[in-house]
């Protein structure tokens, strides 16, 4: 069984407390949450695997916030469909109710009840496309009466919407202004030894699209890599062709046509969606190096040098730049000096110096210098590990990896002419993932 | 508006007033009251009190309130069942419902409803929805179907609705194919015939739904591809081609279900060229799931430990991208650790061997000791390599870290194993560091260490009697690896102070502990020491086999069924399904199966063995006996115990406990135990060897060929199987007056095709009056006789006389080979697709089993492999299930017997069934061998 992805699902909080829960098969008992609860959440083990079999049944979970999803199994499921499951499980109910807390999972346990009616059948998931679900499942909950025939067209085409072809866009949409948004939006990986040697560095990159299109309209995108700009044959002479690692498509890319003649068509769904993921792993523009220099003077004293160049054009600009620079738990005091801008202080819940930059234009060099005061303790044998200094940033108008758009066609049979927005942007660090590290060691 | 408000009303008489609310002529109060009663379900209080008011409800215009209170009887109809009859005509008016969102609700509640009443009225209105106009409700049905059979296979069949699924895979819409798979995936699964098999066929459907249907559907398509037997390389290369697009899709279950499908399919392609192109597509979207959330990036490396075990060229050249993040969950980090170790080569040894140190002056210090054990690990593996290794763990030892250091030192004393007498220069190194070892693990590696290099380490008498003068508070992995050090010493400097030291230790050991391996070991010493110190050296000081880091390398078959699984439960935890799915699920009484449910201690043992894989997997390189080693005292203990080949009954790291003690003591401490020695062998068991001589000798084998018919030679034999051969095992006796020689043998063609070794007795002499042994090896393959009996008819002659002829039988038992190991999938696919007409039934009335497993033990050593069990429902009976297969046919047995009580019914399935006669004549032997 192969293809279930779960007997049962439960919400607990932190506590382990059942907050909603739900029973698709009866092969597992009721009790698990108890079972979560003494043997995982308040297990000495800290392995903290987040698959765990306990008494014959399989324990998958995650954690958003203050609330544990589990899906429970007996039998053999795919872990990563129901890891995958949960995951949209999770921002179904964002799209849903905003926030996917303890507090507004109460507040909704009526509509939860009927989207986890909905979205899995028997342990097998079925739909969890927010847009197609909330056609007929609406937050005050579908209002038709079986009597009015107007709902029960609209009802009518919901199914057959739901499983159709293209099960994630709905005919007749109609937008008196066609405009189409695609962010390009690149979170850059770094890890850095301290001499400066490049490690590993990667750059994932997501292409975000916002469709205010009428009707069901074609889109073609044409990029900049490789394998696309030589199967046309043409543009070779643009010297800034890029070599994608990999490329993975949102499910409205036709990806048989893909892998045929490489082009990227597809018929969007209305609004917000992400319509690729790329990551590339050669010739990746570093946006910023940093070059520390942490030398321990005895056991009271620290002196932190931390060079940071930015290597892009002069002409744009960085912001938001935040260099967090780890200091020992038992750090006293610091004297901290910038030069080339940007503030920094001591920050004792990070342990760490943390240098905050607004705005830096680029192919600059800021400087950091500080004395760092520690209360000497006689207990610590153990060396200071040294954590690896991080980095935040938004480089907007870059791509560290040289991706541009070529074109963005749209075709409909309306014939309309859509206004097109591109932007992209090169970032790090934050809660998009994404890590800038420099070791100091 | 929040339904927040619905869980605080908590006050005494709330039962009596949402009762009355239930029945409140006002929509909005009853709502609300249903909507109560749900919200008092959630925080698990017993409401089903009201079942016949919330029944009550079920005829509702409202959407919304419909669904509560369906969900209300989905909790509570099995506490119910006679009132949950009453809510069948909503069920039924629902299923013909103009709305299809309310035809398919009422289909999928109902399928969830286990009430046999309700199931009965099912029937129909599933029966009507499976052919409805509306896909949804379609799409709906298929699922119900499985629910169904959940409950009653007999009415799935009865009702046909089987085969309404099998052509809803013909059905136009791709989401209502990918729910029938799935639920046909299941039934096959559950059922014993053949349901769901793909055909060339249903191939080209589901490949056409897979372009089109949800992420989801894709998904149990792929996994249901997985079980597909490509006709030849080129049905696989379509299969491939259809497959490798969908290595692009954002969904990661999508991904990983498609390289399950690739990666089977490569076994059956023949074109090289077209696996490398495989290989090289498949790894970036494998490395791309390192960069979803944790908990995906967890199961995808575990998978991809599967399968660089398998396809190590995949991901070579991406080690890095197994680099751990500062930020990484600790569980993620030890699988990229162990994928590091596995991938690391010559060409990259430098750059993971920073990584390993960077990692070690880490803050986590199990995170640190495995990245320490890790250097060891490449040690072993890399030879060319292992002084970069050696100097890193020098590095480390420097930083004084108390716990680095002492699993600096158990890593290095493998390293010591592994290439000995190459890099004793540390020694003095790990010597300054004595005084800081508190870890048992660590005192009793370095205590090795100084025995092993005692007449190179001037002052290790000295250094041995600092941990002597604590002998008796140490514990007894350091008391054991002390007391063969000060041997070792002893017998490497017969001087004076090491007698004392080591007679003052055989006395503690012998006369002061209470510990039997500690004191049973010294006695042998003892002994030894006094009796033979030369043999004790021989001994003691004997060269070990060279060991080898196989630690977390999977055996080929069980890598070749999780490879199949990729994706699920299985790949996480690198065992076979079959060992944390209970099968037999009709056999188990639910109730029961809660109580002793996740709280049982024996089961949490095996919970956290399953849970960190790697703690057990870290074991085996540190233990006192390396892996090999461990084989070489198994594969003794085999050969003593002839056939029955214990080894294969246990996987390696189940025995090490066993042979360790074993190992340790004879002083080998690491266990060498090499064969010249005769003490190992008696001691692994001296009463298999009288055990295994006295039959042997004691009966005299039957006659073959009588002397009085053939001047006076005289064959005697039986039919024997050893290491995957069958031969006659023959005795020659020669009463005539010339030496008889030249003998050659031919087999008439015979039931097995067996065909005597070419020139097999050409060596044979007997001289006259004495006698002479051979061995004749029956080579397997030769085309097999129409009419097929265990008659054998031999012709034999030599040089000095003319040909004699006769006819022993074959002991058919003995004919069974090695290759009819099955695994369950393989069993039940088989048994499943094999019809009634080739199914053969005998009684044996007399036979009697008093013990299955000792059964199942006699079986296996004829090769007879035991499948699985179950018991007859209302019965004492069992059935259980073997596979087997003679050098023509596979055979499928299975037996119905009760334990202890005479009578046995054996029923084989084949696809060549004329071999089954032949086979009931082994298991009756087999039968009657147990009886006794």
């Amino acid at each position: 069984m192969a293809h279930v992805a779960a007997s049962a699902i439960y919400f607990l909080n932190l506590r382990g407390e059942i907050i909603v829960h739900r029973m698709y098969r009866d092969d597992v008992g009721r009790n698990l949450a108890d079972a979560f609860r003494t043997q995982i959440l308040q297990s000495k083990e800290q392995t903290g695997t987040p698959v765990r079999y306990l008494g014959s049944c399989s324990f998958v979970y995650t954690r958003y916030n203050n609330v544990y999803v589990l899906a429970v199994t007996k039998s053999n499921a795919n872990a990563a469909l129901a890891f995958k499951f949960l995951n949209e499980l999770i921002t179904l109910f964002k799209s849903y109710f905003g926030e996917f807390m303890e507090e507004s999972l109460r507040n909704n346990f009526v509509l939860i009840y009927e989207l986890l009616d909905e979205i899995m059948d028997f342990g097998y998931p079925q739909i969890l496309t927010p847009e197609i679900l909330k056609l007929y499942i609406t937050q005050q909950g579908v209002k038709s009466e079986s009597a009015d025939k107007g709902a029960e067209v609209v009802d009518n085409k919901a199914t057959l919407q739901v499983t159709g072809a293209v099960g994630h866009r709905r005919e007749g949409i109609y937008y008196k202004k066609n405009q189409v948004y695609l962010d390009i939006v690149e979170n850059v990986n770094l890890l850095m030894s301290a001499k400066g040697t490049v490690l590993r560095s990667d750059c994932a990159g997501k292409i975000l699209m916002k469709c205010f299109l009428s009707g069901m309209p074609d889109l073609k995108l044409g990029l900049n890599d490789k394998l696309t700009v030589e199967k046309e044959g043409g543009a070779r002479n643009d010297n800034k062709i890029i070599e994608l690692d990999d490329v993975t498509f949102h499910q409205c890319v036709n990806l048989g046509r893909f892998s045929t003649d490489k082009t990227v068509s597809f018929v969007p769904p209305d609004g917000e969606f992400e319509l690729m993921r790329y990551r590339i792993t050669e010739g990746v523009h570093l946006p910023f190096r940093v070059l520390p220099i942490i030398k321990e003077l005895g056991r009271t004293r620290l002196e932190v040098n931390v060079k940071l160049k930015s290597a892009f054009e002069p002409k744009y600009h960085a912001l938001g730049v935040i260099v967090r620079i780890p200091v020992p738990k038992h750090t006293v005091k610091a004297n901290i000096q910038v030069r080339g801008g940007g503030k920094a202080k001591y920050d004792a819940a990070q342990n760490c110096l943390v240098w905050k930059i607004k705005r830096c234009a680029g192919k600059k060099e800021l400087h950091l210098e500080a004395e760092v005061e520690l209360v000497s303790t006689t207990g610590e044998k153990k060396a200071w590990s040294r954590p690896p200094i991080n980095l935040e940033f938004q480089v907007p108008m870059i791509t560290a990896s040289g991706l541009r758009v070529r074109f963005l066609k749209v075709w409909e049979k309306g014939g309309y002419k859509a206004i097109k927005w591109i932007r992209t942007l090169t970032k790090s660090g934050g809660d998009s993932g994404g890590q800038y590290e420099i070791r100091c060691n | 508006m929040s339904d927040g408000k619905f869980f605080t009303t908590t006050k005494k008489g709330e039962i009596a007033d949402l009762k009355e609310e239930l029945h409140s002529l006002d929509k909005a109060k009853k709502k609300d009251a249903v909507k109560k009663v749900i919200a008092a379900m959630t925080v698990g209080k017993d409401v089903s009190m009201l079942f016949p008011d919330v029944v009550n409800c079920t005829q509702t215009d409202n959407l919304e309130m419909k669904k509560l209170v369906y969900l209300y009887l989905i909790n509570y109809a099995k506490t119910q069942p006679d009132i949950a009859i009453m809510a069948v005509n909503t069920f039924v008016k629902d299923s013909q419902d103009p709305n299809p969102l309310i035809r398919a609700l009422a289909v999928r509640t109902m399928g969830c409803i286990r009430v046999d009443k309700i199931t009965e009225y099912l029937c129909d209105p599933l029966q009507k929805c499976l052919k409805d106009d509306d896909p949804y409700v379609r799409k709906t049905s298929a699922i119900c179907v499985a629910k169904l059979f959940d409950i009653s296979p007999e009415i799935v069949e009865d009702r046909g609705f089987l085969d309404n699924l099998k052509d809803m895979l013909s059905d136009s819409n791709p989401m209502v194919v990918a729910n029938a798979v799935a639920a046909l995936a299941e039934i096959q699964d559950n059922s014993t015939k053949p349901v769901f098999q793909i055909t060339s066929h249903t191939l080209y459907k589901l490949m056409a739904a897979l372009n089109e249907c949800t992420e989801w559907g894709q998904v149990f398509i792929l996994d249901s591809l997985v079980k597909y037997e490509a006709r030849d390389a080129r049905d696989a290369e379509s299969i491939v081609e259809r497959v490798t697009p969908r290595l692009q899709h954002a969904n990661c279950a999508v991904v990983l279900s498609s390289v399950k499908v690739i990666l089977a399919q490569m076994d059956v392609i023949t074109n090289t060229e077209l696996i490398r192109t495989l290989c090289k597509k498949m790894a970036p979207p494998l490395v791309t799931l390192l960069s979803a959330e944790p908990e995906i990036q967890y199961v995808a490396l575990r998978n991809i430990n599967l399968i660089i075990q398998k396809w190590q060229n995949i991901l070579t050249n991406d080690i890095k991208v197994f680099f751990c993040k500062y930020n990484d969950p600790v569980y993620v980090k030890t699988e990229k650790l162990e994928i590091m170790i596995k991938l690391a080569s010559e060409r990259n040894i430098d750059q993971v061997l920073l990584e390993f140190k960077e990692y070690a002056t880490e803050v986590d210090v199990d995170f640190v000791r495995k990245a320490v054990r890790a250097i060891g690990r490449c040690a072993i593996a890399l030879e060319r390599s292992a002084e970069a290794c050696i100097n890193v763990l020098l590095e480390l030892i420097q930083t004084k870290v108390n716990y680095v250091v002492q699993e600096a030192i158990c890593v290095i004393k493998d390293i010591f194993r592994r290439y000995p007498n190459t890099y004793e220069t540390i020694i003095a190194t790990l010597c300054e560091n004595l005084d800081t070892l508190d870890e048992p693990e660590a005192k009793a590696a370095m205590i090795w260490i100084i025995g092993e290099y005692a007449e190179r380490i001037d002052n290790a008498d000295e250094l041995l009697e600092t941990f002597l003068e604590t002998f008796l508070d140490e514990s007894t992995l350091v008391q054991l690896q002390l007391l063969t050090a000060t041997v070792k010493l002893f017998l490497k400097r017969p001087t004076e102070g090491p007698q004392q030291m080591i007679q003052m230790v055989l006395n503690q050991a012998t006369q002061e502990t209470d510990n039997p391996d500690l004191r049973d070991r010294a006695y042998i010493y003892w002994r030894l020491l006094s009796t033979d110190p030369e043999a004790a050296k021989d001994v003691v000081l004997a060269e070990k086999p060279t060991i080898s880091d196989d630690s977390n390398q999977l055996d080929a078959d069980l890598l070749h069924e999780l490879l199949q699984n990729i994706g699920t439960l299985a790949s996480v935890y690198h065992k076979p399904p079959d060992a944390f799915v209970s099968r037999a699920r009709v056999a188990v009484t639910r109730g029961e199966d809660l109580e002793e449910d996740p709280l049982g201690s024996g089961e949490e043992g095996e919970a956290s063995d399953m849970a960190d894989p790697t703690v057990a997997a870290a074991a085996p390189p540190a233990a006192e006996t390396p892996a090999p080693a461990v084989a070489a005292v198994t594969d003794l203990m085999g050969d003593l115990m002839a056939p029955a080949a214990p080894s294969a009954l246990a996987p390696v790291p189940a025995a090490a406990p066993a042979a360790d003690p074993l190992g340790d003591l004879l002083g080998l401490d690491v266990s060498a135990a090499p064969a010249p020695v005769p003490m190992p062998v008696a001691a692994a068991d001296p009463f298999a060897l009288m055990d295994q001589s006295q039959p042997a000798a004691a009966q005299p084998k039957p006659i073959l060929l009588d002397a009085s018919k053939a001047q006076g030679l005289e064959i005697r034999g039986v039919l024997a199987r050893e290491g995957g051969v069958v031969f006659w095992d023959l005795d020659f006796s020669n009463q005539s007056q010339s030496q008889l020689s030249g003998f050659q043998v031919q087999f008439n063609s015979n039931a097995f095709g067996f065909t005597p070794k070419p020139n097999g007795l050409a060596d044979l002499v007997v001289p006259p009056g004495g006698s002479a042994s051979a061995k004749l090896h029956m080579m397997p393959g030769g085309a097999p006789a129409t009419a097929l009996t265990n008659m054998l008819q031999v012709a034999i002659k030599n040089a000095q006389q003319p040909v004699w002829y006769f006819t022993p039988t074959i002991a058919v038992e003995q004919c069974f080979t090695e290759e009819g190991l099955l695994d369950r999938d393989a069993f039940l696919g088989m048994w499943k697709s094999l019809p009634d007409v080739n199914e053969r039934t005998q009684m044996f009335p007399a036979a009697n089993v008093p013990s299955v497993d000792t059964f199942t033990l006699k079986m296996r050593a004829h090769n007879v492999y035991f499948m699985a069990q179950r018991p007859v429902p209302g019965t004492n009976q069992i059935v259980t299930y073997w596979s087997s297969k003679l050098p023509q046919a596979v055979l499928l047995l299975e037996m119905t017997l009760q334990v202890g009580v005479p009578g046995v019914k054996c029923c084989i399935k084949s696809a060549n069934p004329d071999y089954a006669p032949l086979a009931f004549m082994a298991v009756e032997k087999l039968l009657a061998s147990a009886t006794n």
